[in-house]
C-alpha cells in the first residue's frame, strides 16, 4: 500500500541534515548511511552515498532518474553466484 | 476489413471482442469505447459501416496509447529500471520475479521451463 501523501516522502532526518550541510558549502563527500529505507529526493542528486547492505557500504552515485526510489534498492543484500555444478564451485573458490 | 491502430480486427468476431485484439485494449476499454461512440457491440466486424470504423479509430487515437507506442513505453520503463541498477532492474535483467514473490518453488512464468539435470530426459533430448 502506498504511503499517505499528507506525510510526504520518508527521508532520514540525519542524512538530510548532512546533505544540506554539504549543499550549503558546495561540497561533495561520500556519506555512509544505514538508512536503506530513505527515499531519494532531488536534494540528493549528484552526491555519492555509501549505503549499507548488511555487510559493507556500497557507494551509490545518485542521478535524477533515481528520485522516488529508496536508497536500499541500489545496494543489494544478496549475491547470486549460481547453482551447483563445477562452474559454481570455481566461482566460490575464487572469492 | 477494418484496420484500427495499424493492425488487426478479425472479420467474423463481434466488435467488442475484436477490439480486444488491439494491444492496450481489453474488455473494459472495449465496452467503454463502444458505448461512447454509440456502436452496437453485438455487430460483427464485417457489418460495420466505414463511418463507425472511423469513429472508433478516432476515439482510440485521441484517448489511448496502444500497440507500438504502448509497447515502447513499457519497454522504456523497464529500461529505466535496468539503467539505474535498482533492485527491480536487476530482477528484470536476471529474468526473475520482480515484486518479491517466492522463488523457492514456482515462479515458472519468469524463470521459464525447469532445467532438467540428471534424471530422465525426454526422448531425443
Amino acid at each position: 500500500m502506498a504511503r499517505s501523501l499528507k506525510k510526504g516522502p520518508y527521508v532520514d532526518t540525519k542524512l538530510l541534515l548532512k546533505i544540506e550541510k554539504l549543499n550549503e558549502r558546495g561540497e561533495k563527500k561520500v556519506i555512509k548511511t544505514w538508512a536503506r529505507d530513505c527515499t531519494i529526493i532531488p536534494e540528493f542528486v549528484g552526491h555519492t552515498i555509501a549505503v549499507h547492505n548488511g555487510n559493507k557500504f556500497i557507494p551509490v552515485y545518485i542521478t535524477e532518474n533515481m528520485i522516488g526510489h529508496k536508497l536500499g534498492e541500489f545496494a543489494p543484500t544478496t549475491i547470486f553466484r549460481g547453482h551447483g555444478g563445477k562452474k559454481a564451485k570455481q566461482v566460490i573458490r575464487k572469492k | 476489413m477494418a484496420r484500427i491502430a495499424g493492425v488487426d480486427l478479425p472479420k467474423n468476431k463481434r466488435i467488442d471482442v475484436a477490439l480486444t485484439y488491439i494491444y492496450g485494449i481489453g474488455w473494459t476499454r472495449s465496452k467503454f469505447i463502444l458505448s461512447h461512440t454509440g456502436v452496437d457491440p453485438s455487430k460483427r466486424v464485417h457489418e460495420l459501416t466505414d463511418e463507425e470504423v472511423a469513429k472508433i479509430r478516432k476515439f482510440i487515437d485521441e484517448n489511448y496509447k496502444v500497440e507500438g507506442a504502448l509497447r515502447a513505453e513499457v519497454a522504456n520503463n523497464i529500461k529505466r529500471l535496468i539503467d539505474i541498477k535498482c533492485w527491480r532492474g536487476l530482477r528484470h535483467k536476471a529474468g526473475m520475479p520482480v515484486r518479491g514473490q517466492r522463488t523457492r518453488d514456482n515462479a515458472r512464468t519468469r524463470k521459464g521451463p525447469r532445467p532438467r539435470i540428471g534424471g530422465r530426459k525426454k526422448k531425443g533430448g
